[in-house]
């Protein structure tokens, strides 16, 4: 089947999507974002969260078809142009990425955190996380970059 | 596989009867977890996400009607405070992730022995409206909707539209016993409300049978106790929530299984349905959750 959708910004139609494919395998085997990783297909490691509407979803129990004219935005999205994301910047500054994996997904997640409460609490960002793992950094680094990225977002307010 | 989009409600039921090898998906939170793992192969995949009304809620003839398709987030924002059970328990399901696609209508549909929402609508006696194009509506009580092991009342003619339940009228609580606070399906669960109006009290067991189902002796155990005017307005007697939740533990059927044993359950349920009526009593004579 075709499914057309706007992701990060632009319209797109992809053709030939199994029915039951997930909107994770559309994105980086059929679209070229491979930001968004795969790493349970499940729902259990956040490794592959994107907006939906706004919304952070994990794009892996997401069925490619009920994407049909929404809206999706990845990690891909978030940078402006060469420049990164505040929490992306955050990420790198703190040494919240080991091997990478889990960091598009908690990047995407904070982004969505911080875009709703700019200054969370350390308990309310340990909720918005809960849903990310990580199996390298023992998450304080992780903590951290939400921390300074929190810091910069309301302090530029 | 076929993709099925019906863009109203009407035409979801004539696909619904016409093609008894479609699978519903709504949040998809159980069922792409299914066709990823291979563990189902439908014949066709019917999308729920286009009926828009079907993620909407409304008060109607006094009730708040849920529908379906309101993923857990929403619910909790902007009717948590009318269904403080229910609310808790959609707190406590899988991440954030997870609570902004699954829904109520998936955890019916699901059916899970441990499925967080069963025990809430269970305590507040609600009722789940199912609807065939052939059939037309049922309202089918939460008691007599779950059969078995993800087996409901639902026929394969069926779809799931919507919840309904009265705004809590006293104190409600949901409590859940799991490994870890996140993410995690319930080695056992329980949810009590109180209806003062009524000198009643709803009761919900989820996780420790093959269906969730009320602890109707222990209900009916507090409503004699507390059949006095007087003993609404009061602390609780010494003793009373203690034998309520012997009540309860004794009402579940659980097993051994990994996440736990049947002793193990029996005595969390027992632990949970005490402090979760000292919760509600408190609440009570605090004059907060709506008494
Ligand atoms: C990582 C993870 C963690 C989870 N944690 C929890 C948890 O803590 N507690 C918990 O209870 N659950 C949990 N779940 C299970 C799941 O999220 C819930 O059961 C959720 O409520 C399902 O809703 P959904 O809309 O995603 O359902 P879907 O997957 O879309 O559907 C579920 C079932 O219901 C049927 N269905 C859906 N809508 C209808 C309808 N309108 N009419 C008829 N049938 C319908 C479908 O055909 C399917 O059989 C978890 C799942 C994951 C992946
Ligand atoms: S790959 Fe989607 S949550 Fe793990
Ligand atoms: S950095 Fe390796 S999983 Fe998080």
């Amino acid at each position: 089947m075709r499914v057309t959708f706007t992701v990060n910004g632009s319209r797109e139609s992809v053709d030939d999507v199994w029915e039951g494919e997930s909107l994770l395998y559309v994105l980086r085997e059929r679209m070229g974002l491979p930001g968004a990783k795969n790493a349970c297909e499940q729902g259990e490691c956040g490794s592959c969260t994107v907006y939906l509407d706004g919304a952070p979803v994990c794009a892996c129990l997401v069925a490619a078809g009920q994407v049909e004219g929404r809206e999706v935005r990845t990690v891909e999205g978030l940078a402006d142009g060469g420049r990164l994301d505040p929490v992306q910047e955050a990420f790198v500054e703190c040494g919240a990425v080991q091997c990478g994996f889990c960091t598009p997904g908690l990047i995407v997640q904070t982004h969505a955190l911080l875009a709703r409460r700019p200054d969370p609490s350390d308990a309310e960002i340990r909720e918005a996380l809960a849903g990310n793992l990580c199996r390298c950094t023992g998450y304080e680094k992780i903590l951290d970059a939400v921390r300074l990225a929190a810091s910069r977002k309301t302090g530029a307010e | 596989m076929e993709f099925l989009r019906p863009l109203s409600w009407e035409e979801a039921l004539a696909l619904r009867a016409g093609r008894p090898d479609a699978v519903p998906i709504q949040g998809g939170t159980d069922v792409m977890v299914e066709i990823n793992f291979e563990v189902r192969r439908p014949g066709a995949l019917l999308d729920l996400n286009p009926v828009r009304e079907l993620a909407e809620w409304e008060m109607a003839e006094g009730r708040l009607r849920i529908g379906a398709g309101l993923p857990y987030t929403r619910l909790i924002e902007e009717v948590g405070d009318r269904v403080p059970g229910l609310a808790q328990a959609a707190r406590t399901v899988g991440s954030p992730q997870i609570r902004n696609r699954g829904t109520v209508g998936g955890n019916l549909g699901a059916a899970s022995p441990a499925g967080d929402c069963h025990p809430p609508l269970l305590a507040a006696g609600a009722q789940v409206e199912v609807e065939s194009a052939a059939g037309g509506v049922r309202m089918i009580p939460a008691e007599e909707f779950y059969l078995g092991v993800k087996r409901t009342a639902l026929r394969d003619d069926e779809l799931i539209r919507a919840v309904w339940l009265r705004p809590a009228e006293g104190p409600q609580h949901f409590s859940k016993v799991g490994t870890r606070n996140a993410m995690v399906i319930a080695v056992c669960s329980f949810a009590i409300a109180l209806h003062p109006a009524e000198r009643r009290v709803g009761t919900g067991i989820g996780s420790a049978a093959p269906t969730p189902l009320r602890a109707a002796e222990a209900e009916e155990f507090l409503a004699g106790e507390l059949a006095g005017e007087p003993a609404w307005g009061r602390s609780l007697p010494d003793g009373l929530a203690e034998r309520f939740g012997e009540l309860v533990g004794r009402a579940a059927a659980p097993i051994d299984d990994v996440r736990g044993t049947a002793a193990y359950r029996r005595h969390a349920l027992a632990v949970m349905a005490r402090r979760t009526l000292t919760w509600a009593w408190q609440d009570r004579l605090a004059g907060t959750g709506r008494s």
